[in-house]
């Protein structure tokens, strides 16, 4: 069975289409990347899987419809890391990354339990955060706090994990070791990723599926090697992608 | 995989820490103890002080004799005590304490640290009933002595039905910036109508007036047991909360992902605010700057987690409001200040003092 299907998906803001009609699956051990150039509609998929917006078509997990779900039973099964995060007041780094486990225990009486502390402290040290854990929050720089919101929803301990721009913030050490960490966890068995992502190399270094998207529809959607053929990607960036990533490239071969 | 920063970056599990050291977010009981033991200092001393001052041991005398019902003498002291200053104080207190638990909620709720409990616009809706029933001496049947109370309550849940329906049509999702808007412009509104009232009020302009400057004096037991019952309802279901609110506190958006049934969790607080600063605005008027300031100096003791926020609220909430209450009494005495007058003036002069230490501190 696979892991997560969209079918016919269609994302209506009033009159203004930004998702139109776009399928795909997700298979056990799959990493699929979400490409696209700005406005493609990429995050309103995310959002759309997150039930945060009103979508037609069908989205279903493990073969159930994702609409029947409750929010605790989807939290428990889809990790989801926004784009941007923004804390309004200064909650310490082990609170929010605790957070993560309230679709376990959701009642206010549910006790702590050794799976809960468990988790949290292999999401702490995963992520590398576990230092910072008293600190606020508000006094960690972009990449810290990206880093708390991974740890958090790793110790919601989902099959998939949906990350939009995980990256995003992250110095380049730390972008290697955050897509070494995701494909280490995808190892398990029962799990994929879908992420949203703007470096095409990254895209094509980590992606085993990439959906391109341009203005809502689907352009191509296949293995690395099937979507970025010069053909697709100079029409969908209306430019030579390929002479582009390799003038970058050559500054680097001295 | 973060090796290089990490303690124990090997990515291992990490021995669970043991049953002694497990992680606690809420108050234990000697926390408890201490805002308790605060609290009745405070109210002790509320009682005790006043335009005529009773000594400590005569006020706690009378009061240990009226809980033990024992046989009270009718002094002058007995009747100030037990017939003026008991009811006010506790009614105070219960007020000082719903307006701050209510205020701690909104502000968690709506991640907006200028929120409380009126943002919904709901108190100003109380207050227009508690006007209309002084202006137009709308007298209720069978309930004369309550009818400022019942209109206040009446127009209260009106104003709610009404700002969440407009909400609903405007925004299915209820989104935190149309519900604040459609507040602000509901309470615009009730202001102009109840502007237009008060013009033409004629010989009832000053208790009108009085009223909406919030005062508690005149309080009875029946208030007092009113707001208790209230408080101990409304205050249960926003502490069972604690958890959704410090979600909400870190973000919308975030709660969702972590299955936090936003929706539920956002109407049902909003009610319950909503019932309880009914109660509040029907029997003082509209308290200001309670609600706003208690959660932020509680904040700066407690830190932004629900668990603690909203008990120590309660309690501090309580001893505030109590404090500004002896305040308003004695400071010009004989002369009464209404309490909302004192709120709002040492109100805004905290929330400036906390503002610029949060700012300093955050620099």
């Amino acid at each position: 069975m696979k892991m997560l299907e969209v079918n016919n998906m269609i994302v209506r803001y009033g009159t203004l289409t930004i998702v139109n009609d776009v399928s795909f699956s997700l298979d056990e051990g799959e990493w699929l990347m979400l490409i696209g150039p700005n406005g493609a509609g990429k995050s309103t998929i995310v959002n759309a899987i997150a039930q945060s917006v009103d979508y037609s078509g069908q989205i279903l997990y493990q073969g159930r419809d994702l609409k029947q779900f409750k929010p605790v039973e989807l939290a428990k099964n889809i990790g989801i890391l926004a784009q941007n995060h923004s804390v309004g007041y200064s909650f310490t780094v082990e609170e929010v990354v605790r957070l993560g486990r309230y679709s376990y225990a959701p009642s206010i009486f549910s006790r702590h339990t050794d799976a809960d502390e468990e988790s949290v402290e292999r999401a702490l040290e995963l992520t590398g955060i576990k230092p910072l854990m008293k600190q606020s929050v508000l006094t960690l720089s972009g990449g810290e706090l990206q880093r708390t919101f991974l740890a958090q929803i790793l110790a919601q301990n989902p099959n998939i994990l949906i990350l939009d721009e995980p990256t995003n913030h992250l110095d380049l050490v730390y972008q290697k070791q955050t897509f070494a960490l995701i494909q280490e966890w995808l190892k398990e068995s029962g799990r994929s990723v879908i992420s949203v992502v703007h470096d095409l190399s990254l895209a094509r270094a980590y992606g085993t599926k990439c959906l391109m998207l341009k203005s809502g529809e689907k352009i191509a959607y296949g293995t690395g090697k099937e979507v970025f053929s010069p053909e697709i990607l100079n029409s969908v960036y209306s430019m030579d992608v390929a002479d582009w990533m390799r003038t970058m490239l050559s500054q680097w071969q001295e | 995989m973060f090796h290089n920063r990490g303690k124990n970056g090997d990515g291992s599990a990490v021995p669970v820490s043991s049953k002694e050291k497990r992680y606690t977010e809420g108050f234990g009981l000697p926390a408890y103890l201490i805002f308790i033991g605060i609290m009745l200092i405070v109210m002790i001393l509320c009682i005790c002080v006043g335009s005529v001052n009773v000594p400590l041991k005569e006020t706690i005398r009378l009061i240990w004799s009226a809980v033990a019902r024992q046989a009270v003498s009718s002094d002058m002291f007995s009747s100030i005590i037990l017939a003026v200053r008991v009811p006010r104080v506790l009614c105070v207190a219960l007020s000082g304490a719903a307006l701050s638990v209510c205020g701690a909620a909104m502000q968690g709720l709506l991640k907006n640290p200028l929120a409380d409990g009126s943002t919904l616009g709901v108190s100003s809706g109380a207050a227009l009933g508690a006007v209309l029933a002084i202006a137009l001496e709308i007298s209720i049947p069978f309930l004369p002595f309550a009818s400022t109370m019942l209109m206040a309550m009446l127009f209260a849940f009106l104003s709610l039905m009404l700002i969440l329906s407009l909400a609903y049509r405007l925004d299915f999702s209820l989104a935190t910036n149309t519900i604040i808007l459609i507040g602000v412009i509901f309470s615009m509104f009730v202001s102009s109508v109840m502007s237009l009232v008060i013009a033409f009020s004629g010989e009832h302009l000053k208790s009108i007036t009085y009223w909406t400057m919030g005062s508690l004096a005149g309080s009875n037991y029946r208030n007092a047991l009113v707001l208790l019952i209230a408080l101990l309802i409304c205050g249960t279901v926003i502490m069972l909360h604690a958890r959704e609110l410090n979600a909400f506190a870190i973000g919308e958006e975030n709660a969702r992902h972590i299955g936090v049934n936003v929706k539920r969790v956002k109407l049902t607080i909003m009610i319950t605010v909503s019932v309880l600063i009914g109660v509040c605005v029907s029997i003082g008027g509209t308290i200001a700057f309670v609600g706003l300031v208690t959660p932020h100096m509680v904040r700066m003791i407690t830190g932004p987690n629900h668990k603690r926020i909203l008990p120590a609220s309660i309690f501090g909430g309580a001893t505030f409001l109590m404090l500004c209450d002896l305040v308003a009494r004695v400071i010009i005495n004989p002369i009464e200040l209404p309490i909302g007058v004192v709120t709002s003036l040492i109100g805004a002069v905290l929330f400036v003092v906390i503002f610029y230490q949060s700012r300093r501190k955050s620099r």
